[in-house]
């Protein structure tokens, strides 16, 4: 979608609600180098959510909203579960409609997409949490991989199901008790992102929220890599503090804790040759872009 | 985007011109064929402009599934692929619906089953994805007979569904059901029943559109919904999810939607009708005893009464083309003289009969049976036989018969 299309006509301007207003004259569409540091500045396309104060989901989503290259032309896919009360106030066009069949969602919008506008760039991004990734729709997040279907998977991995009220998940650690696992978990933390790296994805990185602009760079691969190559997953660690017994101050703490090189969610990355290939391009043309800049900024600075 | 009319007389690129619908299926010149049940499903989607085909293999629609593969590798589908199970193609072509496709895919019997969940998330998402159901038994143990009970569970989901008796049927509604199913004011899927095996397997003369005539493409446009493909301004769809808050506000517009979708339903009738001459077929309605049917077991019935005429009993016939809408009207009309309403079904439990006693005056008119299922066939003569008894007359048994 261009952004002319959401250009208002002049005279109807003022009748405009105020966040149309600010959509058009603050919005980030058409802009390559969009990302975290427009947060505040910019009009997001998440202002308010439904979760609860402190939870670290909601940071990601602010986040990864900020940094998708090409929001105009971005379909999100959602699950059910705490992501689901969000999407609803996200700006750009989501589907929720099952528990678990995200990626099957997915692959079909991908297709369709690519042959109603063959000649252009629509992203596709999956955003679900771990028990519809692993659990419920682990079948159709796996053969979506198989397929080589070209969009990105990110799976919100708060270790247990949070939405229902605490229940262990696939991805919750062995041992943890909970709902459902009333004498601890009985086995292990599934490892997806080696499945993921099994079944064919080219681009993997687990991670935590707990710095933006590293979320920003993830993000940005994920897609770049989705669409010109194959399907990407990005497992990232949003705790329910909740559910894990912390305060509302302490979702960061909790996700520096758990980043640290020996711990469960210690920065992890695979990337596939080709994806290698296209992400040195992308930095090659970054840096050419930024030099341009540099050389445009002091000609300026010359002539003044 | 252009209009639907915009692309009439324009050509695709297998050189097939967009055609007026309405000129297609009533005017342009008919050339009888003779062809297996699935053979006709791909003659139909080669005419119906469709951008997206999943298939996934269960017997008996595989091999419709698998030739409309072939119409893909021809160049007259967008995009075709297998997807991993029922539930997952019946969500893929939702992705495809979700963002502006026409869809088509094609299921049977414990493959409905395990798509369920889909049917009432399209019906309310007001996606027009037409679903092909070759109707088997759902039974255990494992059955791939031909059985329709699958259908009774089809009735509550919100879609429309449709039960073909013949392969001729089945060619006019597939291209039909798009043209209903994508009016603004329905905008809903469309099961598209038969009795599997009797109508994909057995060959038929069907009189075929020509092919080098095809339906305008879809427009989503149209779509009573927006459709997801960031193509109109992008807002928040609500300020407060009511997805899962128990409010008030939340369940009242959980009702209003679901009433609205019925509502579409009830809609369809006039297109359907326009369409389809009508959501019933009749013959013979002033006599005593009427037989109410769907899919083959109304060809089962036409012979039935055809032996019932050598003995100089006479029955009338009524062919319930469209399940949902339900013909409650027509049904009452049709049979308001009627002494006895006869109903054959291919399946257990007899649904269509429960359909009818709860529409029709007077219901203890209303004849449950003959039934058979789980792949058994229904021999004109059991209807027959059920008739006579009915009546008091007294006839040999099938066994009698050797």
């Amino acid at each position: 979608m261009s952004k002319e299309r959401i250009k208002i006509a002049e005279e109807l301007y003022d009748i405009m609600p105020p966040e149309y207003q600010d959509l058009v004259k603050k919005a980030t569409y058409g802009n390559e180098t969009r990302g975290w540091k427009d947060i505040g500045t910019a009009k997001e396309l998440i202002e308010e959510h439904s979760l609860c104060a402190g939870c670290p989901e909601s940071m990601a989503f602010r986040y990864i909203l900020a940094s998708l290259p090409n929001p105009e032309d971005t379909v999100m896919v959602g699950s059910t579960g705490c992501t689901s009360l969000v999407f609803p106030h996200v700006a750009v066009h989501n589907i929720h409609s099952l528990f678990g069949n995200q990626n099957a969602i997915a692959s079909g919008l991908k297709r369709a997409l690519s042959v109603r506008f063959p000649d252009r760039t629509k992203d596709v991004v999956v955003l679900a949490g771990d028990g519809a990734t692993v659990d419920i729709g682990l079948d159709m997040t796996l053969q979506a991989w198989f397929r080589q279907e070209k969009f990105t998977t990110i799976c919100f991995d708060n270790e247990l199901y949070a939405n229902t009220g605490g229940q262990e998940s696939g991805l919750m650690q062995k041992g943890f008790v909970a709902k459902m696992a009333p004498v601890g978990k009985s086995f292990e933390k599934v490892r997806l992102p080696e499945i993921a790296r099994e079944s064919g994805c080219h681009y993997i990185v687990q991670c935590t929220v707990s710095k933006p602009n590293l979320i920003e760079k993830v993000i940005k691969n994920a897609i770049y890599v989705a669409r010109e190559i194959g399907p990407t997953y990005l497992q990232i660690y949003t705790p329910c503090i909740l559910e894990i017994g912390k305060n509302s101050m302490e979702g960061l703490q909790e996700m520096r804790d758990s980043e640290k090189p020996s711990e469960r969610f210690a920065y992890k990355e695979f990337v596939s040759e080709p994806a290698k290939e296209l992400l040195a391009e992308l930095a090659a043309k970054e840096k050419e872009r930024k030099a341009e800049a540099k050389r445009q900024l002091a000609s300026q600075t010359v002539t003044v | 985007m252009a209009t639907q009319d915009s692309f009439i007389g324009q050509k695709n690129k297998k050189d097939q011109v967009y055609t007026d619908p309405w000129k297609m299926m009533h005017e342009a010149e008919r050339t009888p064929s003779f062809f297996t049940g699935s053979e006709i499903i791909k003659e139909a989607v080669r005419r119906a402009s469709c951008d997206l085909m999943i298939a996934y293999p269960i017997t008996p629609q595989s091999e419709a599934a698998a030739l409309c593969g072939e119409l893909f590798a021809e160049g007259y589908i967008g995009d075709y692929f297998r997807g991993e199970s029922e539930f997952a193609v019946m969500s893929q072509c939702a992705g495809a619906a979700f963002g502006g496709a026409r869809v088509f895919t094609t299921t049977a019997g414990p493959g409905t089953m395990r798509a369920m969940e889909n049917f009432p998330m399209w019906a309310g998402a007001r996606l027009p994805i037409q679903m092909i159901v070759t109707c088997r038994g759902i039974n255990s143990p494992l059955s791939i007979q031909p059985d329709t009970l699958e259908i009774s569970y089809l009735m509550q989901t919100g879609m429309l569904v449709w039960h073909a008796e013949t392969a001729q049927d089945f060619y006019d509604w597939i291209l039909m059901g798009y043209m209903v199913s994508e009016e603004p004011d329905v905008h809903l899927p469309l099961a598209l029943c038969c009795d599997g095996f009797f109508v994909t397997h057995t060959k038929d003369m069907v009189d075929l559109t020509p092919v080098d005539m095809c339906l305008p493409p879809y427009d989503p446009y149209r779509s009573p919904v927006p459709c997801m493909d960031m193509e109109c301004p992008p807002v928040r769809m609500m300020r407060d999810p009511f997805v899962m808050k128990s409010n008030y506000i939340s369940y009242a517009t959980h009702a209003s939607w679901q009433q609205e979708v019925w509502a579409a339903i009830e809609r369809s009738r006039k297109h359907t009708i326009r369409w389809m001459n009508g959501l019933i077929d009749t013959e013979n309605t002033d006599a005593d005893i009427i037989i109410v049917a769907s899919g083959t077991a109304v060809s089962q019935s036409r012979e039935a009464i055809a032996i019932l005429e050598d003995e100089g009993i006479r029955v009338g016939l009524l062919k319930v083309k469209t399940l949902r809408p339900w013909p409650g009207e027509e049904i009452q009309e049709a049979t308001k003289n009627a002494k006895h309403i006869v109903i054959p079904e291919f399946n257990v439990t007899g649904w269509l009969a429960r359909e009818v006693k709860a529409t029709v005056t007077n219901n203890e008119r209303v004849h449950a049976g003959p039934h058979v299922c789980g792949g058994m066939t229904m021999p004109p003569e059991i209807i027959a036989s059920e008739i006579q008894t009915l009546l008091g007359i007294k006839t040999a048994t099938l066994a009698a018969r050797g």
